[in-house]
């Protein structure tokens, strides 16, 4: 039997220790009424070669976007994982640990988390930040409860262009709580419209999220309405791609009170959009009302520093019924592999690592507004990803192109309704390369010659 | 606290103009395109450290970690099982790891089968009806419980504000409770550990939305009167839940649907053997009778004539919890240790866990006392009161059996067990390891008498010794502060 190792003599040594028969015995616990007799209806055990093969077959009946040429985002990246991230990340003393509540035999995980904390308080300017979150949707969901606990509000306003399925997430999380929110018409620019934003601010106003990049790769002006924001007495939600702060303003130099984000490109798989791992980060003063796991930098009694966690009479074990949320762990082997992802980049390599995403991204946009009939539908500046206007049904488009092994981009009609039916959102990391901007183009020419519909 | 240094961070092994890894073999330009109010002005603070380094670095951090690998991780209600590395190569693979959530149906086929496929298993291996494995982790699980139960009650008309746990319960419960807008009502176990019948019965009314149980139950005790508890809930009209997180004392045994219970979750990551991770990810799907299924999460996965499509369209669905599926990753994992064990394994990976259990609390009870019962399931909570009389708490024996090489159990918690030791060995650890683990409790409680400074002052073969939690809660320092 996989996984156990009595010898039936150990197994007989054990029972009689025990003064049982069998081991059926030890379950006499439970009402007779509810033993089951037979084994369930599941299949027998495999052997390892037999369950690989099986495994094989399954993962062969993918076309996975890592094999072809892929322009899809919308929050989930494909970027290079470096072999350090995979070699170190697949270490047992890191995946088969467990949340480090003995800190003198769990130090690795726990400055791998300050590490983590550290390089996500340098790349949002924020003072503090937590252990990581389960994924960007939910780590808003959070920072939202959160905004409205701090300020016993209750509406959140968010922008049109904010990740449906960011803005899912965050309807069923307050679904329980007297929570409204409310949503923000988009500008022509494919951002928010400050005048109307500042329209909507009240006293039940708790937060104003700005998503920057947008859901359509548009780069917000929060400082247009920050200072609106919070004369209004509403905290100011930051949502952000990582990646993005190696060049863009980070959110604390524009007034951000709680940001969150989505650390998946930061050397995690795209892994069909899971597991991911958020993060969170925000002002100094609201440390106690974040919620999630929190590591700080202590003394041993001996004098040596080491790390702990820290606040703990937030969380749910202590706290019970008034925990700041009911977050229980965190996402800890993929908040390593992003501690790591950030430490082997560093500084420079992360800087390279926008620059050349947004060189590559610019490029594509050129050349796709060559292609005729196409064109960006936004002016406003982009990061590594934008919204082609196509001249004909973007759903038919991203057919045709994956007939021909390309993924050319999330047609926007699939969250935002008809109008939007001629959108395409497409992304580009460091990983693309000419030819592929060459064959994506090929596709998008000859798709515009063809009658749809 | 002042004066840390830092230099054992990676931030301390920085130099200046060290380089760890090159994205292009062209040199990147500053984006020109885009305004200088949207750019950011200084350095962003990263550290400058090279290849090596970051090797060296990581890897000397990862050897002051305990891990289930290396040696036993007894911590109560986790179910620190191996972690079969044939499940990380099925991960691993491109044709998984390598798909964007956003592609087409018709090129995910073989991941949505693999979905499909584990929402059955978990329906059979519970005997319920329907599964979401949308829930990241145990913790989310509970709140799409408790999403579902509100949902199903609106849809009925009613308004029920309650929410019952015994006081035994995990503190995820009555969080989870506040989470979702219900008011908790904690009531007290009975005198053997298990909830009392008349207790429950003063409690009960119909503001009671759910019950939520922990079966077996934190002590790590069946509860006998399942049927009884689950039928008196439902006379009132309310929901049973069932906090799974102890299901390895379970399946292949008996089925949370058979006791009656309306809904539960699973938590991959213990009962069906993925890493931990250091505290995650995890994955904690969610098992419903059918009365709930029209609540589910978006996307369900339907299959229709061999092929399989996601759909959104539900109308009564409480919305989404993820981004997208869930942890594939880890359900992945778990489909593939289900195919290892097979029916007949399940049904041993349990006795197994359950002969372990008690084989373990039989020979060290005599030192340690086990207030509830003489029969356990997966786990027992064992008590270091007797200790206490040599000046020896709970704390000490945890600490003391770090320098033994083992983790230390769940401790202080059940809340109603003083000086709580809960221990699960699981099925994956060899008799030798158990006595080995057990020999040491019974010379910790041989110490205590004798020499119970060597208690007191424990852990000293560990990287660093105990630590000062006071002044790290007081002020915290959570980052290396910026130059």
């Amino acid at each position: 039997m996989p996984y156990t190792y009595h010898t039936d003599d150990e197994r007989k040594a054990m029972l009689s220790a025990l003064g049982a028969e069998s081991e059926d015995e030890l379950i006499d616990v439970i009402p007779e009424k509810f033993h089951l007799r037979a084994l369930l209806p599941i299949e027998k055990g495999r052997t390892e070669p037999e369950t690989l093969r099986a495994m094989s077959v399954l993962a062969r009946q993918n076309r996975p976007a890592a094999h072809l040429v892929s322009f899809l985002g919308g929050g989930i990246y494909d970027h290079t994982v470096p072999s350090v991230v995979k070699n170190l990340s697949s270490r047992p003393e890191f995946a088969t640990a467990y949340t480090p509540y003995q800190p003198e035999a769990s130090q690795g995980t726990l400055q791998v988390i300050f590490e983590f904390q550290t390089h996500i308080a340098r790349l949002t300017r924020l003072a503090v930040a937590n252990a990581s979150m389960y994924d960007g949707a939910t780590a808003l969901a959070e920072a939202c409860l959160m905004a409205c606990k701090i300020t016993r509000r209750d509406i959140v306003l968010v922008p049109h262009a904010l990740n449906p399925r960011y803005l899912r997430v965050v309807k069923s999380y307050v679904s329980g709580q007297k929570i409204e929110i409310r949503s923000l018409p988009a500008a022509p620019r494919g951002d928010i419209d400050a005048s109307v934003l500042k329209g909507e601010l009240s006293d039940r106003v708790a937060a104003v999220v700005v998503q920057t990049p947008n859901y359509f790769g548009v780069l917000e002006r929060p400082w247009d309405y920050e200072a609106a924001v919070h004369a209004a007495g509403a905290l100011l939600v930051a949502s952000v791609d990582p990646v993005s702060l190696s060049l863009l303003r980070p959110p604390g130099e524009w007034g951000a009170d709680i940001a969150v984000g989505e650390c998946q490109p930061l050397g995690n798989d795209m892994a069909f959009g899971g597991p991911l791992v958020g993060f969170m980060a925000c002002r100094q003063d609201f440390i106690r009302q974040m919620p999630g796991r929190i590591v700080s930098a202590t003394r041993d009694v001996d004098g040596r520093d080491a790390f702990v966690l820290t606040l703990q009479t937030r969380e749910q074990h202590i706290r019970r019924e008034k925990a700041t949320s009911n977050i229980c762990t965190n996402q800890g082997l993929l908040a390593t592999r992003a501690t790591i992802y950030m430490s082997l980049l560093g500084e420079h390599g992360f800087v390279e690592l926008g620059r050349v995403c947004h060189e590559r991204a610019r490029k594509l946009a050129e050349m796709i507004g060559a292609c005729g009939g196409y064109s960006l539908q936004y002016a406003g500046p982009f990061f590594r990803e934008f919204v082609v206007t196509c001249p004909v049904d973007a759903s038919a488009i991203m057919e045709m192109a994956r007939a021909e092994g390309v993924l050319a981009g999330i047609p926007l009609a699939r969250y935002f309704g008809s109008a939007y039916r001629n959108q395409l959102l497409m992304a580009v990391t460091e990983k693309h390369q000419d030819e592929d901007f060459e064959k994506l183009c090929a596709t998008l020419k000859r798709a515009a010659l063809v009658k749809v519909g | 606290m002042q004066g840390y240094d830092f230099s054992q961070t990676v931030y301390g092994k920085s130099r200046p103009g060290r380089r760890g890894y090159r994205i292009s073999s062209r040199p990147a330009d500053a984006p020109r395109d885009i305004p200088d109010e949207y750019l950011r002005s200084g350095a962003i603070g990263l550290p400058e450290v090279s290849e090596p380094q970051v090797m060296r670095h990581y890897i000397d951090l990862s050897t002051k970690n305990h891990h289930v690998d290396k040696d036993l991780f007894p911590l109560g209600s986790c179910t620190m099982k191996y972690n079969p590395k044939v499940n990380e190569d099925v991960a691993g693979m491109v044709g998984f790891g390598g798909l964007h959530p956003e592609q087409n149906d018709a090129d995910a086929q073989g991941a949505l089968r693999v979905m499909r496929g584990l929402e059955k298993i978990l329906a059979t291996v519970s005997g319920m009806d329907a599964v979401s494995v949308q829930p990241a982790a145990g913790a989310q699980g509970e709140m799409l419980g408790l999403l579902l139960a509100r949902a199903y009650f609106a849809d009925r008309g009613e308004k029920r504000h309650k929410v019952l746990v015994p006081d035994s319960a995990h503190g995820t419960n009555p969080a989870t409770a506040t989470v979702t807008g219900f008011d908790t009502l904690q009531f007290r176990s009975g005198k053997d550990g298990r909830v009392d019948l008349d207790v429950l019965k003063s409690v009960l009314d119909d503001d009671v939305a759910v019950l939520m149980l922990t079966v077996p139950n934190t002590l790590g005790l069946f509860e006998t009167n399942i049927a009884d508890i689950v039928e008196m809930v439902h006379k009132k009209g309310g929901l049973c839940y069932m906090d799974g997180a102890n299901m390895n004392a379970l399946m292949g045994q008996a089925r949370p649907g058979d006791f009656g219970f309306d809904m539960m979750h699973y938590n991959l990551h213990k009962t069906f053997s993925t890493p931990h991770g250091g505290g995650g990810p995890g994955s904690g799907p969610v098992a419903v009778k059918s009365i709930l299924e029209p609540f589910l999460p978006t996307p369900r996965v339907v299959e229709k004539d061999g092929t399989f499509h996601l759909e959104y369209n539900r109308p009564k669905s409480v919305g989404a919890l993820h981004s997208f599926f869930g942890n594939f990753g880890i359900y992945l994992r778990a489909y593939t240790y289900i195919m290892r064990l097979g029916s007949d394994g399940i049904r041993r990976a349990s006795s197994t866990a359950i002969l372990n259990a008690n084989y373990l609390a039989k020979r060290v009870s005599g030192k340690y006392p086990i207030p509830y019962g003489d029969r356990c399931m997966h786990e027992f909570v064992a008590t270091g009161e007797p200790l206490k009389q040599y000046g020896v708490k709970t704390l000490d024996v945890a600490k003391r059996l770090l320098d033994f090489g083992f983790y230390a159990p769940t401790v202080y918690f059940p809340l109603t067990v003083p000086e709580a030791l809960m221990v699960e060995p699981t099925e994956t650890e060899s008799k030798e390891t158990l006595d080995r683990f057990a020999d040491a409790l019974l010379r910790i409680a041989d110490e205590a008498e004798k020499t119970p400074e060597v208690l007191t002052s424990a852990p000293t073969r560990t990287p660093v010794r105990r630590l000062d939690e006071t002044t790290a809660n007081r002020n915290p320092v959570v980052t290396v502060p910026l130059e």
